[in-house]
């Protein structure tokens, strides 16, 4: 006899009817519609985080890849460029850049004048102002390389400053050229006008990609090209030194290890060290690489090796699992036919794990692409102007930054053009990331076999 | 010659004895396979290895022994009070590095000859100047022992590559020379190739130890040379941390760790929760059509770079909690603060907890599920009475993980965090952690000599030892608690 019978009080609801849910039965829904909308809320949040962070990075960032550029003729005056009129470079090389700076200045107004745009008392000087600092080396460098061009006008574009540029992409307006001594609102006005008459105009900026980093004050001139050469230096070598690394050690262990102590020791380090916090890394890259080993400062080769030891110990799980994934029959077929355990491992085993080590090692390789903690400790934060040499001539011996870092860099400047910059390289980073991705998912899909 | 010419020439060697070392093999056994010992191909790679091991191991020793030779012959050009310290011996060696490489720069480009690097002197006028032409910047004027040092440096170098060319060459040849002598049909050269290929096998393996060890040396090393300078009593209790690179600073580490646990706690308080009823939802919920399409959508979170979600924190969500939340409410007003940071961290590790407990909850066999809902239980019934019980420890577990990586995140709180040390409850007001003081104490120009750079190392030691244990603790409870099943 059970109890619920002899105490009948306790059995509820009798005379409630099965088609109407009791008061208990939608208490127990209700927790259950609960659960699931707590479920769908927390998965909403994040989608949502992340979707705005992207969006946010987006809109911020895309406006990076164009630039107001300002195109005019300018008339090379010889009487400024080569006062002594012999066409001696040694004697050109001592008009500085002010000289070209004043010819800039002239020919945009000579150009401001010709198409009869009304200058409303913006002095000469506030007009030079438009060109951006780096326009004068340029034409430079350009007429010291051909000194035939001095006397002649050529077509000539230049960036408009870093203030102008964020008018027209809503960074400035009216309201905060009042308050900034680097612009008016007449300048902004004066813009409006030189981009009515065809001298202005916003459009795609190549450099961005090529052109070095540049100082606070010219930040419309600054690139990523020193940053994207450092990471493709990075990457390279990363891949060179972690792939054979990691991939014989995963064989080693997985294969031929006998179960010691010794083994036992690697593994529980392997696990360890792909759970120590990256600054760690950077850490043993400044004291070990550049302090003990005396390799330079804010070279992509340290940062190589940083990096390679943090993407180690992934590439050895992957390729672990990938080795283990492969059915043992395969192994015995190999061994049964007389290989040696070597021949079964390099002829047959590896080849049908290359498609899953290959996937592992590019999304490690994706995760040490962002990594941007360990390479401030190793000096890859400075601020680097010229492009490092050729791989082949020593040019991972070389100051470089990286992408992420650069990101870092520009973020930490005051001037907002920098916050701009930052996202479009933040939009580069995320490019490169995805077509990693995307290599690694069609390695998957085309090779990955299921036994 | 340089190393990478060495280097083309050991393959070369290499490419000659994998040829030779074949053919002579086929030719002993008068091109019948059947009567060799091994495939022709293994007495071909005998020949290679035979060149690159032995010649790649000289080279690999004379780089790493060079330098020390050259630095202990160079010691007779310092006065015997920078050779007392080590760190004025390394700073004056360095200073003879770069002077060298000054020199050699000016070569290249023309700006001097051979014979005038040599002869140049300080008494003739500024070498700085003269260096600074060809876009060497030193930081300070060359002394007339550095100088000649610098000289004697490039000779010796000189002199070091020869040697190191000559030597390379000469194992490398008589690698070579072994393979070929000893290659005839009857040699065992497969058992040897395999030999070879084991031995480098198992040393790659042990590279993880290496690492290891070079964290440890590199971090108790620098800490060790630190508590010698700074008293570890004021390191460890003292509440103030006030670095100044003129000396007499107050290094303590209270505020830090206060700033590193707070803001760990917040980003925990949002992960956990999200993570966890994701998971849920996925693992219990979800079709497999919209698993198939979220789950890896919460994993692209994971996949974005920190120093993205610090840039976020920095130019949105910061500037947002502040002018929404902290200034109206009169809390603060920094963009950077504990929630910032915090809450940046949190939605950086939710794709951590969800696939963690993701996995733990598939990890619960479906008969206990089936058990429950046998019994006239609900699904959130299940989950709440069933399947998070069995799946405690493993999501404890994840939890621990998660937290060790909030403490060890670097560029978010960085940029989201604020570089101001104090010890306050207030979430939005700016505090730093650990690694942003690591990073604010190591970037930039530093000399390794002073207490200011070095406590870095002891930070870091601090938060490998915190993250290290976080983990042990982690796996152990997750070992210790795991109900077995089947």
């Amino acid at each position: 006899m059970s109890d619920a019978s002899t105490n009948p009080s306790d059995v509820p609801h009798k005379s409630e009817s099965l088609l109407v849910p009791s008061k208990l039965m939608r208490r127990r829904n209700a927790a259950e519609t609960r659960y699931k909308a707590y479920g769908i809320a927390a998965i909403v949040i994040s989608l949502a985080t992340l979707g705005i962070m992207l969006f946010t990075i987006f809109s911020d960032g895309i406006s990076a890849f164009s630039q107001a550029t300002l195109r005019f003729p300018v008339t090379m005056d010889a009487a400024t460029l080569d006062p002594k009129g012999n066409r001696d470079i040694a004697e050109m090389t001592k008009v500085t850049t002010i000289g070209y700076k004043k010819v800039l200045e002239k020919s945009l107004i000579d150009e401001l004048n010709k198409r009869q745009v009304a200058v409303d008392g913006v002095s000469e000087k506030d007009i030079g102002a438009f060109i951006s600092g780096d326009a004068p080396a340029r034409l430079r460098d350009m007429v010291l390389a051909d000194p035939s061009l001095i006397g002649q006008t050529i077509d000539f574009s230049a960036f408009a400053t870093g203030r102008i540029d964020g008018y027209f992409k809503g960074r400035v307006t009216m309201e905060t050229a009042k308050l900034d001594s680097n612009i008016s609102p007449e300048q902004l006005q004066l813009a409006d006008k030189m981009k009515q008459a065809g001298i202005l105009d916003v459009r795609f900026n190549p450099k961005f990609f090529t052109n070095p980093d540049a100082s606070d004050t010219r930040p419309e001139s600054s690139g990523l090209g020193v940053a994207i050469i450092g990471t493709l230096y990075m990457m390279a070598l990363v891949v060179v030194l972690s792939l054979p690394l990691g991939v014989a050690a995963a064989i080693y262990l997985e294969e031929f290890a006998p179960q010691n102590r010794f083994t036992d020791l690697i593994e529980v380090n392997i696990s360890n060290l792909a759970a120590v916090p990256s600054i760690v890394f950077g850490i043993l890259g400044l004291a070990i690489f550049i302090n003990f080993g005396g390799l330079p400062q804010s070279s992509s080769l340290v940062g190589a090796l940083v990096l390679t030891l943090m993407a180690l110990p992934t590439i050895i799980i992957a390729t672990r699992a990938s080795l283990r994934a492969v059915p043992p029959s395969i192994r015995t077929a190999a061994l049964g036919i007389g290989a040696s355990k070597v021949q079964m491992v390099f002829h047959h085993v590896l080849p049908l794990a290359m498609p899953g080590i290959l996937t592992g090692t590019i999304l490690s390789l994706a995760t040490s692409l962002g990594e941007t903690g360990p390479l401030l400790l190793i000096g890859m934060e400075a601020f680097v102007v010229n492009y490092p040499s050729g791989p082949l001539t020593g040019g991972v011996m070389e100051p470089a930054t990286a992408l992420p870092v650069q990101v870092y860099a520009w973020a930490a400047r005051s001037d907002p053009a920098f916050i701009e910059r930052a996202s479009g390289a933040i939009i580069v980073l995320l490019a490169f990331l995805l077509v990693m991705n995307i290599v690694a998912i069609i390695l998957r899909r085309r090779f990955e076999r299921r036994w | 010659m340089s190393v990478f010419m060495l280097l083309v020439v050991i393959a070369v060697l290499a490419l000659v004895g994998f040829v030779v070392g074949r053919q002579r093999a086929l030719a002993s056994a008068a091109g019948n396979i059947k009567e060799m010992h091994s495939l022709p191909v293994y007495y071909g790679w005998h020949g290679a290895l035979m060149v690159i091991v032995p010649s790649l191991l000289a080279l690999t020793l004379w780089l790493l022994i060079q330098p020390l030779v050259i630095e202990r012959q160079l010691v007779g050009y310092f006065p015997p009070e920078v050779l007392e310290s080590s760190a004025a011996r390394t700073l004056a060696m360095a200073d003879v590095r770069r002077v060298a490489e000054g020199l050699d720069i000016a070569i290249a480009q023309g700006a001097m000859t051979e014979v005038q690097a040599d002869m140049v002197r300080t008494e003739f006028g500024s070498v700085r100047d003269r260096l600074a032409e060809v876009g060497v910047a030193l930081g300070a004027e060359v002394t007339p022992q550095v100088l000649a040092a610098a000289q004697n440096y490039r000779e010796l170098a000189v002199i070091g590559n020869i040697g190191r060319s000559i030597l390379t060459f000469l194992v490398a040849l008589a690698g070579l020379i072994y393979a070929i002598r000893i290659t005839n049909k009857d040699f065992r050269a497969r058992n040897r190739v395999e030999q070879v290929v084991m031995a480098l096998l198992s040393l790659s393996s042990t590279v993880a130890i290496l690492t290891t060890v070079g964290i440890v040396l590199s971090l108790v090393g620098e800490s060790l040379r630190f508590f010698t300078m700074y008293p570890w009593q004021d390191f460890f209790f003292s509440l103030t941390w006030s670095p100044n690179f003129q000396g007499g600073s107050d290094l303590g580490l209270a505020p830090l760790l206060w700033g590193t646990i707070y803001i760990s706690f917040v980003s925990i308080i949002v992960a956990a929760p999200i993570g966890l009823f994701s998971a849920i939802y996925l693992a219990e919920y979800a079709s497999p059509r919209v698993r198939s399409v979220v789950k890896p959508a919460i994993e692209v979170i994971a996949g974005i770079p920190t120093v993205v979600f610090g840039l976020f924190a920095l130019v949105t969500l910061g500037p947002i909690l502040r002018d929404w939340i902290a200034e109206p409410t009169g809390w603060g007003n920094s963009g950077s603060s504990v929630m910032t940071a915090g809450l940046v961290i949190g939605i950086l590790n939710i794709p951590f907890v969800s696939s963690l407990a993701d996995d733990v909850i598939n990890a619960v066999p479906q008969a206990m599920r089936d058990g429950s809902y046998g019994i006239g239980a609900t699904k959130s019934e299940t989950i709440r009475l069933v399947i998070l019980p069995a799946a405690l420890p493993g999501i404890v577990g994840g939890m621990l993980l998660a937290l060790s990586r909030a403490i060890g995140e670097t560029m978010i709180v960085t940029m989201g965090a604020g570089a101001a040390a104090k010890l306050d409850l207030n979430p939005f007001e700016a505090m730093t952690t650990i690694t942003v003081k690591i990073v604010s104490q190591l970037t930039g120009d530093t000399e390794f000599d002073s207490p200011e750079t070095l406590v870095a190392f002891a930070l870091g030691m601090t938060l490998f030892v915190l993250t290290l244990g976080l983990n042990v603790i982690a796996l152990y409870i997750v070992r210790k608690y795991r109900e077995q099943y089947e």
